[in-house]
């Protein structure tokens, strides 16, 4: 090539790369702008909560029971419903989510009988919520005739979590290191030592964050727990757990007709008076602060510890 | 084969490289590269080769916080292709890279060679069909693929990729064309046909090489650099560094002393 | 005090420690199988769903025809007249999700490229948490959105529009999943080999070439499944729909008018009180089937096409 025509091709490349990048910039602001309306929509949701419902924060909206007028009604019967349905869920899933996740990993040999339980727990995971809710309605409810309970409330979104609780386990125990089995096994430790006293131990941050991601889930989740016929307005409190006189526990509180936050929302959603609306929107303002604190932690917890563990 | 009337393409000037954790990779490295002639740049891993090789298309520009610091003159315009305000792009499209291992795109034989005509927005069919018999021809591909040319590129075995990336980077008529180990992935019968078409190549445009393999460098190449640490040790004719080395840090990489 | 001698165990007796070696592997053994006991639990939960779905749709269909569910255009079990005809409640189902694939597919996969070809590291890292936490808000609090504030404003825009119709909550469904769809498929991008790239870029391609022409291409299987996956969670969605869809089972296609989907006639019915046993507590059951074989057909497309690209890589 001649310097002339090098000269001139230059000029030519030049100007076209300009109209290529021109694309880069206005894909970049596109982007951006996409990107944005997923992030800035929450944003507007949780502003536009917050304005709507300012008017009902206050300690008495935690203290009263519902109420026909919406300006005395509270959360009460709400948010201790959701926290008995939460310690059923906590203790039926994380148990049997964490034994499930161990022996998939650990145990259970590569075969079509792994595969199975496998495709089952990727399969759970997509099912609708609301389907939980009518296997709990007909098996919880009815076949079982465990009512429409705190039990059975938490049992059902026990289920609904487990996936979520397995596929963490396995994730954490997953980047557990063959090698620091191997130095378990290597001074004769048992297979059940190893799990028990090196691989739960070391999966404990991961399996945590899966723990805290599911019991968020099942705090905001709806559909299951109307289908099987939560009650929407309850002004009174289940029988406490804890008693003052021997054996200080009591388990009736399991067998009793409850409310949860959702529910509680929808049904004020559901009014055609506006100012139970407001109320509705408090309620929102405070299932969003609460999942996403849990969430927030979850995931903050995540990366804290991929950066500080390196095998 | 050094005479004062060989022409330099183009040439690095007391260049120095740093990654973006701050380690140093190439220290102070000048040397020409002549005009439609092969120079292979060898040495043991780690030496900064490829990291050199990438320099002249500003393949670091890709990862953030790599920086260089000195210039790669281009000829006959005296452009410097490191200098802040040439875009990478420009130069991508003057100097074109053949890889260690072969990356053809998801995509048929002939939009893979199609590809950089595509980029520079060509978008007559004749012209992109015959510039892409063209470039499968010169890259010895075309008996092998013209009956197949919307096959899927991954269909070919590994050398048959390698070659179509020859064609992808040659259809642009590139002024130099980098090679990055181009045949360390490749069985021997493959890496022969490359290496023969590199020497075809020649006459129509410069050649930079990285290899790992001392006689390939020997049987190709018309000039040799070998590189230790970041430096460049010893440059000049193949023959010259494989025969009669100065220095005896060569001497003893070339016999198998070191390295 | 006595020092204690720790006892080699090689000079017990045969017999005892063949008896420990017995002990410890019954325990070891008992622990293995109350473990896979627990991995079970995940086989038992789907057996346990379909199941009762079957059990009680079984019941459903021995009153009405397969014929009369599936092509009879009214839905009326809870009136007089009766009318069992699934098409309008499917039919609002795949309206809603079709309206929130229409917003969520195109701003989730620029989202997706953006954030995986033009975001920088550190953007990337800050946004890629926030996707994740968008995907755990809780959708009852979205059926407050759709209801009273993204209807009112479409009302603005379309005076004749009742508050409750399917555009709203579509729109607001489609807000819901960008952050899954987006997440996902920056995933896939991200697998795609680095070398691609650089062979790209190589050949003078800018960005937005690089990122339209070579990687989205390349993970095409794993953009199409955050899609279906995408699709499985609009179909399955409930209470935004409940909330601000309507609860009127209408066979239209027509987002403007008001409808039921699947999910919001479950939950209509099950706030009701129904009779066990009763016809029309078998229809949710029957319903709900429904909605499970098509989320089912939608999670194993995703999944089969999600591999097919993880294999690819």
């Amino acid at each position: 090539m001649t310097q002339a025509s090098v000269l001139k091709n230059l000029d030519e490349v030049r100007a076209m790369i300009k109209r290529h990048k021109l694309n880069d910039y206005i894909f970049a602001i596109v982007g951006l702008i996409a990107l944005m309306i997923g992030l800035l929509t929450l944003l507007t949701l949780f502003i536009d909560l917050v304005m709507d419902g300012f008017e009902r924060f206050s300690l008495e909206f935690l203290t009263n029971y519902p109420s026909r007028r919406a300006v005395n009604a509270g959360l009460l019967s709400a948010w201790v419903g959701s926290l008995l349905v939460m310690v059923v869920t906590f203790l039926s899933a994380v148990p049997m989510g964490v034994a499930a996740g161990i022996y998939l990993e650990e145990y259970a040999p590569k075969n079509w009988f792994s595969d199975l339980i496998e495709i089952n727990v990727t399969n759970l995971a997509g099912v609708p919520s609301i389907v939980y809710g009518l296997l709990a309605l007909g098996l919880f409810v009815y076949i079982l005739d465990l009512g429409q309970s705190i039990l059975t409330a938490g049992l059902t979104l026990g289920l609904l979590i487990l996936p979520v609780v397995i596929v963490a386990t396995r994730e954490a125990i997953r980047g557990i290191p063959v090698a620091i089995r191997e130095a378990a096994y290597a001074v004769g430790a048992t297979k059940w030592q190893v799990v028990s006293q090196h691989v739960i131990h070391y999966s404990f941050g991961g399996i945590l964050t899966g723990v805290i991601i599911g019991m968020a889930r099942a705090l905001g989740e709806t559909a299951p727990v109307i289908t099987i016929g939560a009650l929407t307005f309850i002004a009174f409190l289940p029988p406490s757990p804890v008693t003052t006189e021997p054996p200080f526990l009591n388990f009736e509180w399991l067998s009793s007709g409850f409310t949860v936050l959702p529910i509680q929302m929808f049904n004020w959603l559901s009014r055609p008076d506006h100012a139970f609306h407001v109320n509705a929107a408090a309620t929102g303002a405070l299932i969003i602060v609460v999942t996403l604190l849990m969430n927030g932690t979850a995931i903050w917890l995540r990366y804290r510890i991929r950066k500080n563990i390196k095998w | 084969m050094v005479t004062a009337t060989t022409p330099i393409k183009a040439e690095s000037r007391d260049l120095n490289f740093y990654y973006s954790n701050g380690t140093r990779a190439l220290k102070g490295i000048s040397m020409p590269l002549y005009e439609n002639k092969i120079t292979a740049l060898i040495g043991p891993s780690g030496c900064g080769k490829s990291t050199f090789l990438r320099c002249f298309n500003r393949m670091h520009d890709l990862y953030p916080g790599n920086k260089y610091d000195g210039q790669i003159v281009m000829h006959p315009d005296n452009t410097n292709v490191l200098a802040h305000g040439v875009d990478p792009i420009e130069v991508r499209m003057r100097i074109s890279m053949v890889f260690q291992k072969p990356n053809p795109f998801p995509k048929s034989i002939y939009e893979n060679v199609a590809y950089g005509l595509r980029v520079r927005g060509e978008k007559n069919k004749r012209n992109i069909d015959d510039k892409v018999e063209e470039a499968l021809k010169g890259a010895a591909l075309w008996e092998e693929a013209k009956n197949r040319l919307h096959d899927l590129a991954f269909n070919l075995s590994g050398g048959q990729q390698q070659r179509l990336c020859i064609a992808r980077a040659l259809a642009t008529d590139p002024e130099i064309m980098l090679f990055d180990e181009p045949t360390s992935a490749l069985d021997p019968i493959a890496t022969a046909n490359i290496e023969e078409l590199m020497s075809e190549l020649r006459n129509k445009l410069t050649i930079l090489v990285v290899t790992h393999n001392m006689q390939q460098a020997a049987r190709v190449s018309d000039y040799t650099a070998y590189m230790y640490l970041g430096e460049l040790i010893e440059y000049g004719d193949t023959d010259m560094i494989f025969t009669r080395p100065t220095r005896k840090e060569t001497e003893d990489y070339i016999t198998g002393k070191f390295g | 005090m006595a020092t204690q001698v720790l006892q080699n165990p090689l000079e017990l007796p045969i017999s005892a420690r063949l008896a420990k070696n017995l002990k410890r592997n019954f325990v070891e053994r008992v622990i293995e199988f109350m473990l896979m006991l627990a991995a079970l639990s995940a086989v038992a939960t789907t057996l346990a769903i379909v199941f009762v779905l079957i059990y009680e749709s079984f019941a459903f269909f021995e009153h009405v025809s397969i014929v009369a569910f599936l092509t009879d255009t009214q839905w009326t079990p809870l009136f007089e007249d009766a009318h069992y005809g699934i098409m309008p409640l499917v039919a609002g189902t795949l309206t809603t999700s079709i309206i929130a694939l229409l917003v969520a597919v195109p701003i989730g996969t620029i989202g997706a490229i953006y954030l995986s070809e033009f975001a920088s590291h550190k953007t990337r890292e800050i946004v890629k948490p926030i996707l994740e936490l968008l995907v755990g808000v809780p959708t009852v609090v979205f059926g407050y959105f759709a209801l009273l504030f993204v209807t009112p404003m479409l009302q603005k825009i379309f005076p004749g529009l009742p508050s409750f119709n399917m555009l709203g909550p579509g729109i607001v469904m489609g807000i819901m999943i960008i952050p899954y769809i987006s997440s996902v498929a920056e995933d896939a991008m991200r697998a795609v080999p680095m070398s691609m790239r650089e062979g790209s870029y190589a050949m003078g391609a800018t960005r937005f070439q690089t990122a339209i022409r070579v990687v989205t291409p390349a993970a095409t299987s794993g953009i199409v499944a955050a899609y279906i996956l995408g699709i499985s969670r609009a179909v399955g969605e409930t209470m935004v729909v409940a909330i601000a869809a309507g609860q009127q089972p209408n066979l239209t296609f027509d987002p403007m008018e008001s409808a039921a989907t699947i999910t919001a006639y479950i939950v209509q019915v099950a706030m009701g009180d129904l009779p066990h046993g009763s016809i029309g507590y078998q229809s949710i059951f029957a319903a709900g089937l429904v909605l499970m074989i098509m989320t089912l057909v939608f999670n194993i497309l995703g999944h089969l096409t999600r591999k097919k690209f993880r294999e690819a890589y």
